[in-house]
């Protein structure tokens, strides 16, 4: 067991599975050399090699087509998008290459490979460099989608997305790389598709995903000290697949269902869960599924304006208090 | 520019192709040209749906290109990727019946005209966003060079794609990487209903770009099945050996419109009338008979062309429609759709 960081973990992930093996290659902007610009990275050219870890050009729709055409044909490539924002330069290949492949071609062709990409707010680097995208991702039918939020499931869940054979975008959440944890020696390895209670509670379900889910775990613990309610949090981790039977599970528990939401509101992940909790948890529900999101603006860069849009704490715990009438 | 290029007279020749060579080139013309026009024909009878994109005046450059391919080499192409799909060796039925929507087709109907894929047979897809599949071919060769296999990826793409990013980052890319990838324009002068050359920078849309990834500047003649097969040779060539990608401009015509939508009412008079004059399958033939090649292997090949475009025709129109319990399979790799528990 050894105290690591979430930005660490990136690299000690990537590094587990080119270990592994040696069809994993990496490529992406400043990620070799430099180590990448969060230096999520470093390390990894030294041991791996400028074959397998490579620096390319400011060329999105060339990183991401070269990774789906090497994936097409035999290798397990990790791209790096550096900002989620940019996603929509190449987002072609994300919602019309990489997706669509192996269903056009009615199985024939496959493409095992993961973008990383670093999502969210909170560096105070104005709307096109901070925005949570990963409804982007997760309404795009052939992809998978995960968003960690600790180390250890950086690092597990991006040995399962190599290993898995479906293309998996895998969200890194650009204010939790400065954050520690707990993660134990040896090889790690989690599953797709898996949310986990982080926090057991019985009055209500709180679901959280990436940063959103510390500050779930801190609402919580000042709704249970201040107002007496014992919220469960769910962390999502993975939007695709989806963990219904977890978090349905909790709210015939608890009755009442929350989402924390960094992405603008409108159709934003939580909108499916409600709508799913509407049509198949109606009756196990006490009181209207509650999403507590960031309003539906382009994000400021200033710090004191960042931080009102984005929900925190204090707003979860007001919401949910006020919804509970506590 | 008005779209008109200078050409190359046609000659006929007896030099190092083989008879064998040609006369492959020229059955990989006359059935790409006999299933084509099949195609259009049956969309005349409502029998091929959706939209269909012809490379009817196009063949010898799917044929030069085909016939200097190795087993293994890769091909990427465009929603007007009927004519590379079947010089790759696809089976007409398989072809038609994509077209038409049946379970006999090659995707059993789940991906249509444009997306023609055959892995079986390197045909790695025909992808109909513009530029898409030249930084996926990139990443094929990049494979293939990270692997040291000794395969090559050719992009096939029309004069329009040269305006799009992806093409500019997929070359520069490519050349930075020196990768074992092939880009093939096909400039039939067109890029759907306008003009190239009114919406381009330079007279030779693909060519004249390549300085800047520092490629050499090659146009060839693209009605000339020989000349696409020497400069397809010479670039496999050169790949093979390390020495990185081509980017070579085919000048050619279209003889249908963009898509079936289009009558191509925009061209010149007179300009179809002067490019059917230059017909690559004609002039093919005459040279084959000027080489002292006999008229009965040519027409034999004709005949055999009928003779396969009807039976693939029949068997498709015998074939069933694609079944309904395939509309959700293949969405991920479990075989099925499933995106919760």
């Amino acid at each position: 067991m050894a105290e690591l960081t979430y930005r660490d973990a990136v690299a000690r992930g990537i590094a587990q599975e080119m270990s592994r093996d040696p069809d994993v290659v990496f490529l992406g902007e400043d990620v070799a050399k430099a180590g990448g610009v969060f230096k999520a990275t470093v390390g990894l050219l030294e041991q791996f090699g400028p074959q397998r870890v490579r620096d390319t050009p400011i060329s999105e729709q060339a990183i991401l087509g070269a990774a789906m055409g090497a994936a097409m044909t035999g290798l397990k490539p990790i791209a790096e998008i550096m900002f989620s924002d940019f996603l929509a330069v190449c987002f072609d290949y994300i919602a019309n290459e990489i997706p669509k492949s192996r269903y056009m071609s009615n199985g024939q062709v496959k493409c095992p490979l993961v973008v990383r990409t670093g999502n969210g707010a909170g560096s105070r680097f104005g709307a096109q460099h901070s925005q949570s995208v990963e409804n982007w991702a997760m309404m795009i039918p052939g992809l998978k989608v995960v968003a960690p939020s600790t180390p250890k499931d950086v690092i597990g869940l991006m040995a399962a997305a190599v290993r898995d054979p479906d293309p998996v975008i895998f969200f890194e959440h650009k204010s939790l790389y400065a954050t520690k944890g707990d993660v134990p020696d040896g090889e790690i390895v989690d599953r797709l598709g898996t949310a986990k209670i982080v926090r057991p509670g019985k009055d209500a379900t709180v679901l959280a995903l990436a940063l959103m889910v510390p500050r779930a775990l801190a609402a919580a613990e000042t709704l249970a000290k201040e107002h007496g309610i014992d919220v469960e949090v769910i962390d999502v981790r993975s939007l695709v697949p989806l963990d219904l039977a977890t978090i349905l599970g909790s709210v015939a528990r608890t009755h009442r269902l929350f989402t924390v939401e960094e992405n603008p509101r409108l159709c934003g992940w939580g909108a499916e869960l409600a709508s799913i909790a509407a049509d198949e948890a109606f009756y196990d529900l006490d009181g209207p599924v509650v999403r507590i999101t960031t309003p539906h603006i382009p994000l400021p860069a200033a710090d004191n304006l960042e931080d009102l849009a984005l929900p925190n704490a204090p707003r979860i715990v007001d919401k949910i208090r006020r919804s509970l009438n506590a | 520019m008005t779209g008109r290029a200078q050409l190359k007279p046609v000659t006929p020749r007896n030099d190092e192709l083989t008879e064998a060579k040609r006369l492959e080139l020229y059955r990989l013309q006359v059935e790409i040209r006999d299933c084509e026009q099949r195609a259009y024909d049956l969309f005349l009878q409502g029998l091929v749906k959706g939209t269909s994109h012809l490379s009817l005046g196009q063949e010898a450059v799917a044929a030069g290109f085909a016939g200097a391919m190795e087993k293994g080499d890769l091909s990427f192409c465009t929603y007007r990727g009927h004519a590379h799909t079947l010089a790759r060796g696809v089976p007409m039925e398989k072809v038609l019946g994509e077209l038409m929507q049946r379970d006999n087709g090659l995707m059993r109907g789940k991906g249509g005209s444009m997306h023609l894929t055959s892995v079986d047979h390197g045909v790695m897809g025909s992808y109909a966003i513009i530029g898409a599949h030249l930084p996926i071919a990139c990443g094929a060769a990049w494979r293939a060079q990270y692997k040291g296999q000794k395969d090559v990826s050719v992009c096939f793409f029309g004069d329009g794609t040269t305006n799009i990013g992806a093409f500019h980052e997929a070359l520069n890319f490519a050349a930075v990487w020196k990768l074992p990838v092939i880009f093939v324009c096909e400039n039939n002068l067109y890029m759907e209903y306008t003009p190239i050359g009114e919406v381009t920078a330079v007279e030779h849309p693909a060519a004249d770009r390549a300085g800047a990834y520092g490629l050499e500047r090659i146009v060839i003649d693209g009605n000339d099945a020989d000349e696409v097969f020497r400069a397809a040779r010479a670039a496999f060539d050169k790949a093979r050996a390390g020495g990185g990608p081509s980017l070579i401009e085919c000048m050619t015509y279209r003889y249908s419109g963009h898509s079936r939508a289009d009558p191509a009412k925009y061209r010149p008079a007179g300009e179809l009338e002067d490019w059917m004059k230059r017909d690559p399958i004609q002039l093919y033939r005459g040279r084959l008979l000027a080489a002292g090649i006999g008229e009965g292997a040519v027409k034999a090949i004709e005949q055999d062309s009928k003779r396969k475009v009807d039976a693939a025709t029949e068997a498709c129109k015998a074939a069933p429609a694609s079944p309904a319990d395939i509309l959700a399979t293949d969405v991920y790799a479990d075989g099925g759709w499933t995106w919760r528990n």
